[in-house]
C-alpha cells in the first residue's frame, strides 16, 4: 500500500495543516511510500514538502482545479490516487478537506473516516480515532473497503522535518473532468485577523466581560500572547462580536495549543467546541463555573481585575 | 422551486451519553432527542427559498419510526411533504448519503438543503457525498444565498473568511448559521402537524463502508491547578505556563 497526502499552497510553502497530514502519514507508512498530490502549487511549495518527509509529489494546475471546483479537484485525486496505487488518502479536516474528501470517497468507493484525532495502522488496514456527540465519547472507527479516505482534525497531528529533504515533483494532469461544478469567483479574506480555526492559542470572552465595549481586555491578552480572540455564544448571539469568533456547537470546533476561557462558564455547548484543545486555562469569578472541570489551569477571579494582571505579566515574558 | 431538504435526529447536546451494551453506540434510555440545531437553518432556508420562488418544501430524515419527531417541527414550520427512511441502524455516512441520493434521483428537486453538519457525528460528510453521488455541484457552509432562473450564488465560509461560489442548479448546498434564522413553529401549525401524513421508504440496498470498532468516554487528563486572584497567583499562573505547560 501507499499514502496520498492532499496538499495545500500556503505564501512560499504549504499550509500548516498540510505538513500535520504528511506527519500523521509518515508516522503510519511503516515503510510505504508517501506521495503527495498538491494543488495551484508551485515546485519550490512542492519541494517544501520534502522536508517533512514526502517521497514524491504530484503538482495539479489545471484551470478547473485551480478555480477551486470541488468535483473536479476530487476527480483529480482519484486519477492520482490510482495513478501511484494509493490506497489511504489523508487530508486535514479544515473546510477544503471537508469539502472534497467525500467527493474523493464516493470516486474511490472508499470508506471516510473523518476529523480522526489518532491514526493507527495493523497491516494495510488503518484504524482511527475520532470524537462523536460533541466530545462526550470517541469511537474507534475503520473502513472495510479497498481504500480508505482520511480526515485529521486540524492542530493535532504533528509535522516533523526529516533528514532527507529532496522530494521529486512533477506536473500531474487529470485524465477525469467533471462539467457540472461549483466555480469559486471571489475570496473575501477577514482583514488582520488571526482566523480561531487556524491559530495556535486562542483567548475568548464570554458574557462576564459584560458589554461589548469591555472586550479590550480580552483583545490585550490575546496580543500578549499573538493569539486569535474566541467567544462564547451568548456574547455572539447578543451582537457583542462576529460569529466568526464563535467558538462552540454552531461555532467553530478548535484544537489549539493553550485555549484561554475567560469570563465564560462552560456551557456544554462550549465545551464542545475547545475540549480537545492541549491546555485549558480559565478565568472565572465562580468556583463552581463548569469550565473549571476542563481546565488545567484556573484563577478564580473578576476578569477585569485579572486579565489587566495577566496581559502585564504574560507581555513580560513574551515582549508583545 | 422543488426543494429537499434533509434532517436528522440527534441527542441532545446537554444529555448524558452512556455507552450501550453493545461497546459501539450509545445507550438510547433517557436520552433527550432533537432536531439538530443547524438542520433548523436548513429548513427555514428550504422555506424561503419557496417563498420566493414557489414551488414545494419536501423534508427527509432517514433515522427510526421515532424521528418522525422532527419531520412534525418540519411540518408545522411550513414544510409541504415529510419523509421518513426507515432505517434505524444508519450504519454509516454512505448509506445515509445512498438513502438521501435514491430518493433525490427519483424526485428531481432542484435544490438539496442541508444542515452544515449534525452534532452527533459531526463528520461534515453526507452534502457532499450526495452531491458527488448524483453528479451535482454542492456549495458547503452557506453564510447567504440569492436563487434567479438557475444561478445560485452563495457565500460559503471558511477559515479566515468566505469565498463566493456560483453554480447551477440542480445544487446541493449546506446551511451555516448566519444564513436565516430559524422560525418559531406556531401552536396552531405544530397541532395540525400531528395529523399530517409523513411517506415512510423502505432503507436502502447500499452497505456501510466504515466500520465502529469500539466506543469509549473521553479520559480526562486535565490537571484541573486552580488559583486564586492575588498578583501573587498570577504569576505564578504564567510561570506554570511558562515552564510547566511551556506554551508560552
Amino acid at each position: 500500500m501507499s499514502i496520498l497526502v492532499v496538499l495545500e499552497p500556503h505564501n512560499d510553502g504549504l499550509k500548516r495543516t498540510s505538513y500535520e497530514a504528511i506527519g500523521a502519514a509518515v508516522a503510519i507508512a511503516n515503510g510505504s511510500a508517501v506521495h503527495g498530490v498538491a494543488f495551484a502549487t508551485n515546485e519550490s511549495q512542492g519541494a517544501h514538502a520534502g522536508k517533512y518527509g514526502l517521497t514524491s509529489c504530484m503538482l495539479v494546475n489545471t484551470p478547473e482545479c485551480n478555480s477551486q471546483q470541488s468535483s473536479n479537484i476530487a476527480a483529480a485525486i482519484a486519477d492520482a490516487a490510482a495513478s501511484v496505487g494509493a490506497t489511504t488518502i489523508l487530508f486535514s479536516a479544515n473546510s477544503f478537506g471537508k469539502a472534497v474528501a467525500p467527493r474523493v470517497a464516493i470516486r474511490l468507493q472508499a470508506g471516510l473516516l473523518a476529523d480522526c484525532v489518532e491514526l493507527s495502522r495493523t497491516g494495510d488496514a488503518v484504524h482511527a480515532v475520532r470524537p462523536v456527540y460533541s466530545g462526550k465519547a470517541k469511537i474507534t472507527v475503520s473502513a472495510n473497503t479497498a481504500c480508505t479516505v482520511v480526515t485529521l482534525r486540524p492542530n493535532v497531528f504533528t509535522a516533523k522535518p526529516t533528514a532527507s529533504a529532496t522530494t521529486s515533483c512533477t506536473v500531474f494532469t487529470p485524465t477525469t473532468s467533471v462539467t457540472r461544478s461549483a466555480v469559486v469567483t471571489g475570496h473575501a479574506k477577514n482583514e488582520g485577523t488571526l482566523d480561531v480555526s487556524e491559530a495556535d492559542i486562542i483567548v475568548s470572552g464570554g458574557r462576564g466581560l459584560k458589554g461589548p465595549e469591555h472586550f479590550h481586555i480580552v483583545e490585550n491578552l490575546a496580543k500578549s500572547l499573538n493569539a486569535a480572540v474566541g467567544a462564547s455564544r451568548a456574547v455572539v448571539d447578543a451582537g457583542w462580536r462576529p460569529h466568526r469568533e464563535q467558538v462552540g456547537q454552531t461555532g467553530k470546533t478548535v484544537s489549539p495549543t493553550m485555549y484561554v476561557a475567560c469570563g465564560i462558564s462552560g456551557a456544554v455547548q462550549h465545551l464542545a467546541g475547545m475540549s480537545s484543545s492541549k491546555i485549558i486555562v480559565a478565568i472565572n469569578k465562580d468556583k463552581d463555573a463548569p469550565i473549571f472541570t476542563v481546565a488545567d489551569y484556573g484563577i478564580v477571579g473578576d476578569v477585569f481585575d485579572v486579565l489587566p494582571k495577566l496581559t502585564a505579566a504574560v507581555s513580560a515574558i513574551t515582549g508583545k | 422551486m422543488n426543494i429537499l431538504v434533509c434532517i436528522s435526529q440527534v441527542p441532545d447536546t446537554t444529555t448524558k451519553i452512556a455507552i450501550a451494551a453493545d461497546g459501539t453506540s450509545i445507550n438510547p434510555a433517557g436520552v433527550k432527542f432533537i432536531l439538530n440545531p443547524y438542520d433548523e437553518f436548513a429548513i427555514e432556508t428550504g422555506l424561503r427559498m419557496k417563498e420566493q420562488h414557489g414551488g414545494s418544501v419536501t423534508t427527509l430524515t432517514v433515522g427510526p419510526d421515532t424521528a418522525k419527531e422532527v419531520l412534525r417541527t418540519a411540518l408545522a414550520m411550513g414544510s409541504d411533504i415529510a419523509v421518513l427512511v426507515n432505517d434505524a441502524s444508519r450504519s454509516d455516512s454512505f448509506v445515509v448519503a445512498s438513502a438521501i441520493a435514491e430518493y433525490a434521483a427519483e424526485t428531481s428537486p432542484d435544490l438539496i438543503v442541508f444542515g452544515r453538519q449534525s452534532i452527533d457525528f459531526d463528520s461534515f460528510q453526507i452534502p457532499s457525498m450526495v452531491a458527488e453521488l448524483l453528479q451535482w455541484p454542492d456549495v458547503s457552509t452557506v453564510s447567504s444565498l440569492t436563487i434567479e432562473g438557475t444561478t445560485l450564488k452563495a457565500e460559503s465560509d471558511i477559515e479566515g473568511g468566505k469565498l463566493s461560489v456560483e453554480a447551477t442548479l440542480p445544487c446541493v448546498i449546506s446551511a451555516q448559521k448566519g444564513l436565516y434564522d430559524p422560525r418559531y413553529p406556531k401552536l396552531p401549525d405544530i397541532m395540525k402537524a400531528k395529523s399530517k401524513p409523513i411517506t415512510e421508504r423502505a432503507a436502502t440496498a447500499a452497505s456501510a463502508r466504515v466500520t465502529t470498532n469500539g466506543m469509549a468516554l473521553p479520559d480526562s487528563k486535565r490537571l484541573n491547578k486552580v488559583l486564586g486572584d492575588s498578583d501573587s497567583d498570577v504569576n505564578e499562573l504564567v510561570r506554570l505556563l511558562h515552564e510547566e505547560a511551556k506554551v508560552i
